[in-house]
């Protein structure tokens, strides 16, 4: 406990892009209620912070840490175990932390391919070539930048993580009712829950919160969304050949996508229990191909011409493969 | 070679039997090494006992499995030994006759997966130690389980009325219980009715064929379904049901005497293309042929002239006991049986096919079914054997073997009966016509009882045997004395010379296939056809009349090409295997079962059209799947499909398969990636 009598507040970013931050400040007015029972004591992005405050800290200082961002370098470790071992509760909010979300398909490449393309290609206006440098020798001494680590990892491949709450980002509502527990637990109210649990999130998958009509799936092509000139608003988008992660995702976002009229593309991650996310949904799609000739199977398959986008587009850093061969096997 | 351990607080106590299966894993595997090694190196997992044995699966190597249970106290076994298919349940009951549930007991391959098929001692060792450590992390999360007991309904159903169904028929209903059979047919008999004499002993085939017919439309044990199909099958061993659609016949069998005047008097004559094998005529209103089974005649609707023209009845009006009913409609009944015995038989292979024998366009090219026809006493020709113009006797006639099988182009596999058709052909031309006979062969197949004395028998009449496949059947004579012949050419690779035969009349000694609706038969009955579409045996040698699916047996060509006798003992012996189960009075089923999860379960519906045993219903009220336990065979196929990780099935539990895995590779993935 702090000086204040509140308990301590965190939040930080490793590999990502900034929308967890952004879905947090999405909660509008509940936001004061996270100020009128935490001291905000880190969070980059909302006040100034240094490090070495942190640092300061005793062990445990912390009640509550929410981290979002794979950890894709030497920095981002090091804040990882910083953290860690200051919070009584590491969350891993949001998809980078939990399964390394879209910078986590960076491990399909050769870390080289992935500077190149950031450095060397026409989208970048880079007229001297310049290329970060590890070290770097100025008149006042040698300064460092973090270490790029060869693939990208999610958070509890670093650290012990308490909680996993998924999303691309987290819902706000979601992010809310999360805090009010936290805060009904604080005030004796409530219990938390078993360590490992994904909080701020369902329990099944997205159909379950789908109003579109099911049937037996028997499906003879696959589509992209935008090459059909009409949906049936009424039924299942795969049973209509769009290939939607809905059957394989965590519910919690309240099934927004297809109730768009848009497929669901994964970003609560993987059903409660499933260890491989894209290698479920690779079977129950191809379970669902009603063909046995060879040929006509693979012109099916030709509708998904991105399968490692359609399946892992999320959670590849998190899945049994991880990365690429070549991609963990790089240095730089 | 033994190692005992200290036992470990909180463990599973594992007992470790490696195998030697005298040379045959002993002579690939350093199975005393082996055991050493896991008593010591997966002490740390809870191994308490390491042994390895000549033969394990002896009384005395069980023996061995009983004692340390007992003694030792074990909580799981594993037994490193040949595959499970051919051991499990041995290990398993030995376990459970030392108290220990025998479920909790593993038996991992290392022969077929190991020592048979490597050829380096060093990396097959390795191999075993690491299918062992795999094993040992797998059977540590097994769990008791008790088998599900159900009832059997002592009805049997017999699908299709060949001599195979029809000896399976009998035997039960012989037994005192009760058989439905379905036939497609107006008529039971099946192929065998087609045929004059059978081979080698050229028995009449309607002699020793119809009166097992009779038998089965009498017996009161046998309900006879003809000119019926079955188009539905719910429930699971013990517990079948059936629905039969019986088509309407348009004749009221409670009325008709089989007098046949009705037949007499259609005035509508068409082609019989199934049993005369297109060579004869039958009318509208029908029964196949005189001896059927049942004596009651069908009105072939789409050939009836009251059907197609609304005018006629010559049949109604001649009927002496007003048996003929145009209103009938089709019937559906529910039937409930504890056993399915399929014996749905073959197809002809379609000779057309091979478009260089001509058959179709060349008249005097006839296919086996159409000799048979030919030859028969009670056929068109009265049992002549004339040419296509119904009256010229051949001089010289050719037969040619293996026409469709053993052949890439067409079916790989020997059609089995085509040698000694072509030989009972040979023997039955020589005998009425006295032609000069060839018979064109690849190789001459006749194993079995007295087979190939009929073979010496023909070679003694006098026909010719031409060793080589003919590669053309032709009318374009070229040389002199082929005019107005046919001509086989043929590469006689005895003699080593190309050879042109001219004949009047060319019989194709067609293979058999499965019947060309095999593949929705068996998906009906929840059963797996191979790449060619024969039925699949659950054990291609122990085991030739069950299938994987508890409850459903086969017998006969469905199973794959036979003759009569094998298809009569294949009837007899699934009929054995039914009479045991139904004795019994009740099955213990394997616990292996998928399950699902209802709360994980949000109805996507992907697993619903999987289920290759009809296990899997769709509760559309609360959009969930469930998996009928008593139907479900342990597949796995739902567990792979779902993709919320929402059905798992007992035994192969992710937390099981994982573990193996783990054990397998001797590391975590957190080392593949540091």
């Amino acid at each position: 406990m702090t000086t204040n009598g509140k308990p301590k507040f965190a939040m930080y970013w490793a590999a990502s892009c900034g929308g967890c931050e952004i879905a947090v400040l999405n909660i509008g007015e509940k936001i004061l209620d996270v100020d009128a029972n935490f001291e905000v004591a880190f969070w980059p992005v909302a006040m100034d912070a240094k490090y070495k405050d942190v640092e300061a800290m005793e062990d445990g200082a912390i009640l509550l840490t929410l981290f979002n961002g794979g950890i894709r370098n030497e920095e981002n470790a090091e804040i990882a175990r910083l953290l860690r071992r200051k919070s009584q509760i590491l969350v891993a909010f949001g998809s980078c932390a939990c399964e390394g979300c879209i910078p986590g398909l960076a491990n399909l490449s050769k870390p080289q391919d992935v500077l190149d393309t950031v450095y060397s290609t026409v989208s970048t206006d880079n007229p001297n070539a310049v290329r970060p440098q590890y070290h770097y020798q100025m008149p006042e001494g040698v300064i460092h930048i973090p270490t790029f680590y060869p693939v990208l990892k999610t958070l509890d491949q670093v650290v012990d993580v308490d909680y996993y709450m998924p999303g691309c980002p987290p819902e706000s509502h979601q992010i809310a009712a999360v805090i009010d527990l936290v805060i009904k637990v604080l005030h004796g109210e409530a219990q938390l829950p078993a360590k490992g649990a994904t909080i701020g999130a369902g329990n099944s998958t997205v159909c379950d919160d789908c109003p579109r009509a099911r049937n037996v799936k028997l499906i003879k092509k696959f589509v992209r969304i935008q090459d059909v000139p009409e949906l049936d608003p009424h039924l299942c988008l795969l049973e209509q050949g769009v290939p939607c992660n809905g059957p394989a995702t965590r519910n919690g976002c309240g099934a927004l996508c297809p109730q768009a009229g848009a497929q669901c593309i994964g970003c609560y991650g993987p059903a409660e229990g499933v260890i491989d996310y894209g290698a479920r949904l690779i079977t129950a799609f191809a379970s669902v191909i009603d063909s046995n000739d060879p040929a006509e199977i693979e012109r099916i398959l030709d509708g998904i011409p991105d399968p490692a986008g359609q399946f892992y587009r999320f959670n590849l850093a998190g899945s049994l493969l991880r990365a690429a061969k070549p991609a963990w096997q790089g240095k730089l | 070679m033994t190692t005992e351990n200290k036992p470990q607080e909180g463990q599973e106590r594992i007992g470790v039997y490696v195998c030697h299966c005298g040379s045959n894993i002993a002579g690939m595997v350093d199975v005393e090494h082996v055991a050493k090694w896991a008593g010591e190196e997966l002490k740390d997992r809870g191994v308490v006992v390491a042994r390895d044995y000549k033969f394990m699966c002896s009384s005395l190597g069980q023996e061995l499995i009983e004692n340390d249970i007992k003694e030792l106290g074990l909580t799981r076994v594993l037994v490193a030994a040949c595959s499970p298919h051919l051991h499990e349940q041995t290990f398993r009951t030995a376990s459970a006759r030392a108290g220990l549930n025998p479920y909790l007991t593993e038996l991992v391959s290392i022969r077929e997966q190991v020592s048979w098929v490597h050829t380096d001692k060093q990396a097959a060792t390795a191999k075993s130690k690491a299918v062992i450590s795999g094993g040992v992390e797998r059977v540590i999360h097994h769990e008791p389980l008790e088998p599900l007991v159900v009832p059997i309904h002592e009805a049997t159903l017999v699908v299709g009325g060949g001599i195979a169904g029809i000896q399976a028929a009998l035997e039960l209903a012989d037994a005192g219980y009760p058989v439905y059979m379905v036939e497609r047919e107006p008529s039971i008999g099946g192929h065998m009715a087609q045929f004059d004499k059978t081979f080698p002993t050229l028995d009449c085939a309607a002699c020793i064929l119809t009166p097992r017919m009779v038998s089965v439309g009498m017996h009161p044990n046998i309900k006879l379904f003809t000119w019926s199909e079955v188009t539905k099958v719910d429930g699971y061993v013990g517990n079948f049901t059936v629905t039969i659609r019986k088509k309407a016949r348009y004749v009221n069998e409670e009325l008709c005497t089989g007098c046949g005047i009705c037949q007499e008097k259609c005035p509508k004559k068409v082609i019989d293309e199934i049993y005369e094998a297109g060579l004869g005529y039958r009318k509208a209103v029908y029964t196949p042929f005189p001896q059927a089974v049942p004596k009651f005649p069908v009105i072939d609707r789409p050939n009836c002239t009251y059907f197609q023209k609304g005018t006629c009845k010559a049949c109604e009006k001649f009927c002496p006991t007003n048996a003929i009913d145009f209103t009938q409609e089709d019937e559906y009944i529910t039937v409930e049986v504890g056993n399915i015995i399929l014996a749905t038989g073959y197809d002809l292979f379609d000779a057309r096919r091979v478009t260089q024998y001509g058959y179709g366009r060349l008249a005097n090219v006839f296919t086996s079914i159409e000799f048979e026809r030919l030859s028969n006493a009670a056929g068109p020709t009265n049992g002549e054997i004339v040419l296509r113009d119904g009256v010229t006797k051949p001089d010289a006639v050719g037969i040619i073997h293996c026409v469709g099988s053993r052949d890439r182009n067409f079916n790989n596999y020997c059609s089995v009966i085509c040698c000694m058709q072509g030989l009972k052909f040979a023997h039955l031309v020589h005998e009425r016509t006295g032609a000069t006979v060839y018979n064109f062969y690849i190789d001459m197949r006749t194993a079995y009882k007295a087979y190939d004395e009929f073979y010496q028998r023909v070679l003694e009449e006098g026909t010719l045997f031409v060793r080589g496949k003919v590669a053309e059947v032709t009318d374009a004579a070229r040389l002199p004395g082929e005019e107005g012949k046919l001509i086989i050419q043929v590469e006689d690779t005895l003699a080593g010379i190309q050879r042109r035969i001219p004949v009047d009349m060319v019989i194709l000694s067609a293979g058999l296939e499965p019947r060309r609706d095999a593949k929705e038969v068996a998906k009906l009955f929840g059963i797996s056809c191979s790449a060619d579409g024969w039925f699949i045996e659950k054990h291609p040698k122990l085991d030739p009349v069950a299938t994987m699916t508890e409850g459903i047996f086969i017998a006969g060509c469905v199973q794959g090409p036979k003759d009569i006798p094998s298809s009569v003992a294949q009837g007899a012996a699934a009929s054995a295997r039914v009479l045991g189960r139904i004795r019994q009075g009740h099955i213990e089923l394997e616990p292996v079962r998928a399950s699902v999860d209802e709360a994980k379960c949000s109805g996507c519906r992907i697993c619903n059209n999987l289920c290759p045993f009809n296990a899997i219903i769709f509760h559309e009220d609360r959009m969930v799947t469930e998996i009928n336990p008593a139907l479900c065979q342990g597949c796995g196929t739902c567990v792979a499909a779902c993709p919320a990780g929402a059905i798992s099935g007992t035994v192969f539990s992710n937390e099981q398969i994982f573990a193996q895995i783990d054990g397998l590779l001797g590391l975590t993935l957190e080392h593949a990636f540091s």
